[in-house]
Parts: structure tokens; sequence; C-alpha cells
């Protein structure tokens, strides 16, 4: 890549969950848009803390759950009542209440497909690198170590205000990620 | 860690009411990465390559008689009129019960707010897959010619004729399949941020691309949690009706007959809390030693096996309760002679010792962890964990072949007998299960360390060992 030396953002390290938590508060406060911050496990309140709206995962879960149901319910009638339709024990061709077991599972299996893959796309995910994975230090966000991340992209960057206000929120090692 | 700063004060409640921590001797969030990464890192121990060969080999003669079975039909096994469905569909409902307290434990417990599941889930979940596996593969073999297996599915054959859906057999394809798959995401979605843990602990390159590669480039970000959550949340709830249904639709392959001993509307209620029964069984029988050979005390906690013994004692009552109001419809309250005598014939009848060790193991074994010094005594509790599976097996043989063996016309009975092929079969899946349970235990991180991490005191931002400070920051 020609821009190897690229800044991808300021990364301000914490030691513990609720400095992380002020910090997220401040940079909230401070207006910035594109930041986000990295911890081993999820912190409770850090959403508000980060002005986060609720998630829209159950969204992508619903319409799988409902596109389950309803295609058990379809495929259940045209299989058995209208393509080839076979008489047992007097019972009617197609009844809602028989169907209805295969249709609920449809209705979970679809809507689990939905749940996981509505995540993956709201966090874009699968993704093959990330520039935060290449920075030695940042590997502790997987262990005890918590993270604030401000892009140089974010409208209100700027270096030396962004690096003042994260040691203000307590950070004791901040440095340059590259892209 | 544990350096307080100075002046504040906490209230805790007084000794003999507070809880016994989740994580005991006060271990630090980089600990509980370094213990539960470093069973699946660092050189494989002398007792892994025991008990692995012995697995392989047990694995390997289970393929070897599916295929003897293949070749000569289920002849092998000792299925004759009238008893069509033996150790097969035994096993079958046996081993997928099992896998019940794995989703009981990973669903319901979170949708419960039970903390102390995320010491048991990752394993319980693990257990749940392999159990599923190996179940499956029973109904597989037992339709007699393999290779005609894909009828199951809407998948229109030759003479484009479709699976009938009003057979509750069609519904166990959709329940089994379903339950299988969605408790492997669930599973899969779990351990993504600790593969990603593994990833960035990982020292040669060849670890760091396969844990990278699955971990799908998680980074930790609170934006991905924030879906990640709520995704794993939806997935309990879809997960609970989910693992309730599986087992009511097994129960419906009985039910739904007119079987003396089968055709009962108990069915699916009581069926469900034997799987689970049966599955908080298996739980124990596994990490009773996991937690000893992996060193994982200090994660799997005594609280832990206490709890789960609880729910053992709970579910086992369930199941008492069930096989006494069972025997009342029967014998006392349906006023039908063929299923009095069913009842009779499970109690007095040839298979009487079945039944028997049924109820000691199912009805009376379970009643003893009301003892807390019980509950305490890991050892007794771990061949009490296997009673109960040994108890939950003879439930499905008292079911399958009792009831099958004398229906309504003595013409129409018969005596089973499982052939060696029978029992090489059982003990077989076994070796698939510990096979695989083995594999788990060296490749991959066998607690959720992301989610034990979380429900320590230092994780919490309003908690003093969180970094909260007294007097601001903890109001929210």
């Amino acid at each position: 890549m020609s821009d190897a030396n690229k800044s991808y953002g300021l990364i301000a390290e914490f030691v513990n969950p609720a400095d992380t938590m002020h910090a997220a508060e401040k940079i909230r406060d401070a207006g910035f848009t594109r930041w986000d911050v990295f911890t081993p496990f999820p912190v409770h309140g850090m959403d508000k803390a980060m002005g986060i709206k609720n998630s829209k995962v159950g969204w992508f879960s619903f319409i799988g759950g409902v596109t389950g149901y309803t295609s058990g319910m379809l495929m259940i009638w045209f299989l058995n009542a209208v393509d080839y339709a076979i008489p047992v024990g007097g019972k009617p061709m197609f009844s809602p209440f028989g169907a209805f077991p295969p249709s609920y599972e449809l209705t979970i299996l679809l809507g689990a497909f939905g749940a996981i893959g509505g995540m993956l796309f709201l966090n874009r995910l699968p993704r093959l690198h990330h520039p935060l994975l290449k920075n030695r230090r940042f590997a502790q966000a997987t262990h005890d170590k918590f993270y604030v991340v401000i892009e140089c992209e974010d409208p209100k960057y700027s270096e030396a205000e962004t690096r003042k206000l994260l040691e203000h929120a307590g950070s004791k090692h901040i440095e340059m990620a590259e892209e | 860690m544990a350096d307080a700063t100075g002046n504040m004060k906490v209230f805790a409640p007084p000794a003999g009411l507070q809880r016994v921590p989740l994580v005991t001797n006060h271990r630090s969030i980089g600990w509980i990465s370094d213990r539960i990464a470093g069973v699946a890192e660092g050189k494989t121990p002398m007792w892994w390559w025991i008990a692995f060969g012995i697995s392989l080999t047990l694995m390997t003669v289970c393929f070897g008689l599916i295929v003897y079975l293949m070749s000569a039909g289920p002849g092998v096994w000792g299925l004759n009129h009238p008893v069509m469905w033996g150790w097969a569909i035994i096993n079958f409902v046996w081993w997928i019960g099992i896998g019940h307290a794995g989703t009981l434990i990973s669903a319901i417990l979170f949708l419960l707010r039970q903390k102390w599941r995320t010491g048991v889930n990752r394993a319980a979940e693990a257990m749940t897959i392999f159990a599923v596996m190996c179940a499956g593969i029973y109904p597989l073999i037992h339709i007699g010619r393999i290779w005609l297996g894909w009828w199951l599915f809407p998948i229109p054959n030759a003479n484009g004729i479709w699976p009938q859906f009003r057979s509750p057999l069609m519904w166990d394809v959709f329940a089994v399949s379903t339950y299988f798959t969605v408790s492997l995401l669930f599973w899969y979605i779990g351990l993504v941020p600790d593969l990603a843990v593994m990833r960035d602990r990982a020292k040669t390159k060849v670890r760091k691309f396969i844990y990278g590669a699955f971990a799908m480039g998680w980074t930790g970000s609170n934006r991905h949690w924030s879906n990640y959550e709520k995704a794993y949340l939806i997935l309990a709830g879809l997960s609970t009706p989910l693992v309730l249904s599986v087992h009511s639709i097994v129960s419906l392959d009985f039910a739904v007959s007119q079987l003396p001993g089968w055709h009962t509307t108990i069915f699916p209620p009581y069926f469900v809390a034997g799987a689970v029964f049966s599955g908080f069984g298996m739980v124990l029988t596994l990490l009773i030693p996991i937690r000893r050979l992996c060193g994982l005390e200090d994660l799997i906690t005594k609280r832990h096996i206490d709890l789960m013994c609880k729910v053992t004692l709970a579910t086992g009552s369930i199941v008492g309760y069930a096989y006494l109001m069972e025997l009342f419809i029967a014998m006392a309250y349906s006023g039908s002679v063929y299923e009095a005598f069913a009842f009779k014939n499970r109690m007095m009848g040839p298979y009487w010792w079945g039944y028997w060790i049924m109820m000691a193991c199912n009805v009376v074994i379970p009643q003893l962890f009301w003892s807390k010094k019980i509950r305490a005594n890991l050892m007794v509790v771990w061949v009490l964990s296997i009673l109960v599976n040994v108890g939950m097996w003879f439930e499905r043989f008292v079911i399958v072949v009792i009831s099958l063996h004398r229906d309504f016309l003595p013409a129409n009975w018969g005596y089973f007998a499982p052939t060696w092929v029978d029992i090489l079969q059982f003990l077989g899946t076994f070796g698939l299960f510990f096979t695989m349970f083995l594999l788990f235990l060296r490749f991959l991180p066998i607690i959720a360390i992301a989610e034990v991490k979380a429900v320590t005191p230092q994780a919490d931002p309003h908690h003093p060992e969180g970094g909260a400070k007294p007097g601001h920051g903890g109001q929210h």
C-alpha cells in the first residue's frame, strides 16, 4: 500500500471498566462520532455511556421467524395437500395442527439465522483484517485491558486536542495506531 | 489487583448470608484468560492421550458396526416382531435427552440471569452438540436402507412422492436437525470472543491463522458487543422454546401411537424433565473430573457443583412425580385394561428388573441430593450422576421395549434380547462422544472466558474493584 504509515486513530489504554466508562461519557458529550470502546467482555452500562441506541438485531430475527413459519405451513400444505396428496387414516389432507410442529421448528431455525446473520451484518463481520489488530498493545483488549479509540476520520478530531481529552479522562498510555 | 483505594466503605452482608464468589481465590481478569486458554495450550497431558486412544478405538468400533449393519441389514440387531424399536431408539432418546442440559444451562439459565451458568455453559453446550451427533446416528441407521435417508427431507423422490407430515417421525426430523443447527450456532457465537482471545495469545502462525479465521475479526468493540449481546439474548430466547419442543416432539413419536404405555398425554413434560435430569447427570459426570484434571477448581467451584445437584434434584423429583402419576393414570384413572396390564407387566413381567432399576435410579437416587453433605462430596456426586444416567437409559428401555413386547393380543407377544452388535454399537457412540469432547478440551476454551470475566466484581464499573470511586460515578 502506498500510504502505509497513514494513521488510523488514537488509542488510549485504561485499566478498569469504571475509568473506561467515564472516558466514554466524556467523549460522547464532546460530540465525537467515529470512535469506539474495546473491552475484553461486555461492560454493563457502556452502551448508555457511549450513547448507542438499542440494537436492531431483533428485527432480523423477527423477519427470519415469520419467514420460517410461513414457509413451513405453505410447504406442508403444498406437498401433502396439493402436489401429491396421500390419504392417511382419514385425516384431512392439510391441518394446521399437524403442520405446526415442523413450522414451529422452522420458525426457530430461521429466527436464529436472522439473529446471527443480522448481528454479523450490523457488525460488518466477518472481516479478515482490522488496523487495530496490527497494534501489539491492542492484543490485550481480549485479555484484561480496556481501550478507547478515536479515529482520525472523526470530524472533531485534532491530534493535540484529542490526546489531551483522553489524558484528562485518565488514560495512562496513549498511542497512535497506524492504518 | 485487590488493592482497594483506602477510604471507601462497602457494606457487605453478614458472613452467614454471603455467597461464595463465582471465581474463588479472588483471581484477576487476566488470570481467567491465562488459566482457561492454558488448558488448550502447552503440552498435551498423558491422561489426554490415554483417554483419546480409548475413545478413538471405540469410535472406530461404532463406525465399523455401521458398515456391518449396512451390509447385513438391521437383522444384526436383536430386533424382531413385536419389538421393532430396540436399542437404537432407546439410545437415540437417551443421547438427545442428555443434550438438553446444555441448552438449559446456556439458554434458560441465561434468561433467568443465573450468573453461575458462565462457569459451565461452554462445556455443557459442547456436550449437547456431541450428544445430538450420537443421537442423530441412530434413527439414520435404524431406517435400514441408509442410502435412502434423504427421503426424510422434503426432496421429491423418483416417483414425485413427498414426505408425509402427519407423522410425528417427520416432526422429529425437523426438531432434531433444527436443534443441532441452532445449538451449534449458539455455541459458535458464544465462542467467537474467546476465539479472539486464543488468536491474540497464539504463538505460532498456524494457530494465529486458524483461531483468527474462526474469530471472524472480533476486536471486542463495544458497538459489536451491543449487537452481539442482543443476538445472544435472542438466541437464548429461541433456544428455550426449542429445547422444550425437541423432547416434546420426541415423546410424540410414542404418544401419537395407540400402544398402551405410549398413548399418554403426560409424555411431553415428562420427557423434557427427564431429559434435563439426565443431561445434568452427564454434565456432572464430565465436569467433576475435568475441573480437577485441568486445574479449573477456581472457576468450576463447589458451589457450581452444588447448584447443579439441586437442579438434578428438582428435575429428578418432577420425573419421580411423573412416574407415579403415569402409574395412577394407567392403573386407576384410565379404566383401560390394556393400560393397566402394560404397567403391571412393567413391574412384574419378564423385564421387571428394568422397571425397578429405573425407579431406584430416577426416583430414589436424586432424593439423596437433599443432603448438603452429599452435594459437597464430589466423589459421591460423581457416582450418583452416573447412576442418574443409568436410570434414564432404563427409563427408555422400559418405555420402548417393555411396552412393545406385550401389547393387546397374547398371540402377538415376544421377548427382546440385544445382540453383541447392539451392545458394541452403544459403547461405540461413547467413543464418538468422548473423541469429540476430548478434541474440544484440547483445542477450544472450555469455559466461556469473556462471560466469566463479566461476572467478576472487577468487571463491574459500579463496584470498587471495577474502579468505581465512592461518591461519584456509581450512579447510573
